[in-house]
């Protein structure tokens, strides 16, 4: 499946209606159908499909943890904190509006300044056993430090696993790789942002 | 042959007949899985060996290691028994069916059928319609309403094709002039157009309509619709009983893909080029595969169209049938 289609919400497009007849009322009527039902040979048309499909041997199944389908990138998983680009410091600023806009209340960060007055974030924990992936976070986040990625298999042992703030991070060989990718999903800036800035009020 | 001899040689005969039709009953589940699988776009079992050709392996050890549930209201002796008696019935009917040509091994003539009897047809068709009792009891005995709808079913399905199987065979050995599955091959042998499927159509399909009622397959499976009743007679079974179930049923079906082809399709005579033993097979082979193909292709019916079909339109055809081929002969 391509991601094309599987983008395409509007479905209903390619719906098709199959003519229904009525049923027959009187009992002749009943006879004729039975009778052209059984040598129209609409039981050999059945026969044959099942069997073209078997010898074309065009297969539906994916393998699924061998292989998987591709996914949105609107899809909305497990989150991601991403690192800045050169320095490789942390991109979250701490300012804490994630915490507060998160519906389900699943997230929670430290803070304190560090030695050169700047605020530094000493923990961030999402309790994914909790989080009802809305995006919240992710659009209100201003310098695209949480994203969500599109790691959907979060089955675990332990309620523990699902907090860690060193899964969720990029990890610094990781970033030196270039592998670090901007996410153009959930939360991201589109693609013609700046045609869409608007001067402030009192410039026009 | 002494009598030593024959004893030794039958059941030799038994032997290899039993392991051999319950190692095909279980290599049939793989196939129907693979060619349902296969004529749905799916690719069936995989990871069990080489396209998954273990599986078979894998089913019959989770099988016999299963725990044996009996519940408690249910009746114990004959809920026991009736799984029995479905294998048991299967593999006594082939018995009495010829399964391939003479042929001689290590210098001894081998006739490959158990028990050579003049009333093979009679047998067989009897012993596998005395299969019944498998469900029936079964779902009589398991305590369980859908146990006893599967019951229920099985009374009205077997019995009721019962007739149309009986008759639509009577035209065939009304020709033949013999119940002995051998005269009835041997009367075939002249070739492709000596194939009773050419003289008697009619009676060969409604053979195989039937044949497909009484071995409980897919468009009259009413006695284990999963849709309506569960799993019918079997849903209080586990373990290794309810797969004894499906052993005889799998064996039915060869058994009856034995029938078809001795009484209508030329049974094990030489093919044009192909030789008997072959071509037996292969036509078994087909009829099997035409089991799987029609359960990928058409629906159940209910039970009521089932009683419609088999006493107002598949009875009155038997009967004509053999009013008409008793009047061509005659004539």
């Amino acid at each position: 499946m391509s991601l094309e289609q599987f983008k395409d919400r509007n479905v209903a497009q390619n719906y098709v209606h199959i003519p229904v007849d009525k049923p027959p009322q009187k009992p002749m009527d009943k006879f004729k159908q039975v009778v052209r039902r059984t040598f129209k040979g609409e039981l050999f048309v059945g026969l044959w499909v099942v069997f073209r499909e078997m010898i074309k041997r065009d297969f539906h199944t994916v393998k699924y943890p061998l292989e998987k389908l591709p996914i949105s990138p609107r899809y909305r998983a497990v989150h991601k904190l991403y690192r800045l680009l050169e320095s490789g410091n942390d991109r979250c600023i701490g300012c804490g509006l994630c915490e507060k806009i998160c519906i389900a209340n699943c997230i929670r960060l430290e803070t304190r300044y560090d030695e050169k007055q700047r605020k530094e974030v000493t923990e961030y924990s999402i309790n994914l056993g909790r989080c009802i992936f809305c995006g919240y976070c992710a659009e209100v986040c201003p310098e695209l430090a949480i994203v969500h990625g599109q790691r959907y298999e979060n089955a675990s042992e332990q309620r523990a696993h699902f907090v860690l703030k060193d899964d969720m991070l990029t990890p610094l060989d990781f970033l030196k790789e270039g592998k670090q990718e901007e996410f153009p999903g959930f939360g991201a800036v589109s693609p013609n942002a700046d045609e869409r800035i608007k001067k402030t009020p009192t410039a026009y | 042959m002494t009598t030593t001899g024959f004893i030794i040689a039958t059941i030799i005969k038994i032997l290899v007949v039993l392991g051999l039709f319950s190692a095909l009953a279980g290599f049939g589940t793989y196939l129907e899985r693979k060619v349902l699988a296969f004529m749905q776009r799916r690719l069936g079992p995989m990871h069990v060996g080489p396209y998954g050709v273990l599986q078979v392996l894998a089913d019959g050890i989770k099988l016999f290691t299963k725990e044996d549930i009996i519940p408690q209201n249910a009746v114990k002796p004959i809920f026991m028994i009736a799984p029995i008696i479905g294998a048991a019935t299967a593999f006594i009917a082939l018995a009495a069916v010829p399964i391939l040509p003479e042929f001689e091994i290590f210098g001894v003539k081998v006739h490959p059928i158990i028990a050579d009897i003049n009333v093979g047809v009679l047998f067989v068709l009897g012993v596998m319609a005395s299969g019944l009792f498998a469900p029936l009891l079964a779902g009589m005995a398991s305590s369980n309403k859908w146990g006893l709808l599967g019951a229920a079913r099985t009374a009205i399905q077997l019995l009721s094709y019962e007739v149309v199987t009986g008759l639509s065979i009577l035209a065939p050995l009304m020709m033949v002039g013999s119940l002995s599955l051998i005269d009835i091959n041997n009367y075939q042998s002249g070739g492709f157009t000596d194939w009773i499927v050419w003289s008697q159509p009619v009676a060969f399909v409604l053979f195989l309509i039937a044949g497909f009622a009484e071995t409980n397959r897919t468009p009259f499976d009413l006695l284990e619709h999963e849709a309506e009743i569960v799993s019918g007679y079997a849903t209080e079974y586990s373990g290794m009983r309810w797969g004894m179930f499906f052993i005889g049923e799998y064996a039915n079906m060869i058994t009856l893909g034995f029938l078809a082809s001795l009484i209508f399709l030329g049974g094990f005579n030489d093919w044009g080029f192909i030789p008997g033993g072959l071509a037996i097979v292969l036509k078994v082979s087909f009829l099997f595969f035409f089991f799987l193909w029609t359960r990928a292709a058409w629906p159940h019916v209910r039970p009521d169209q089932l009683m419609w079909l088999c006493w107002k339109v598949l009875m009155p055809i038997a009967v004509l049938n053999v009013v008409v081929t008793g009047i061509v002969l005659m004539m």
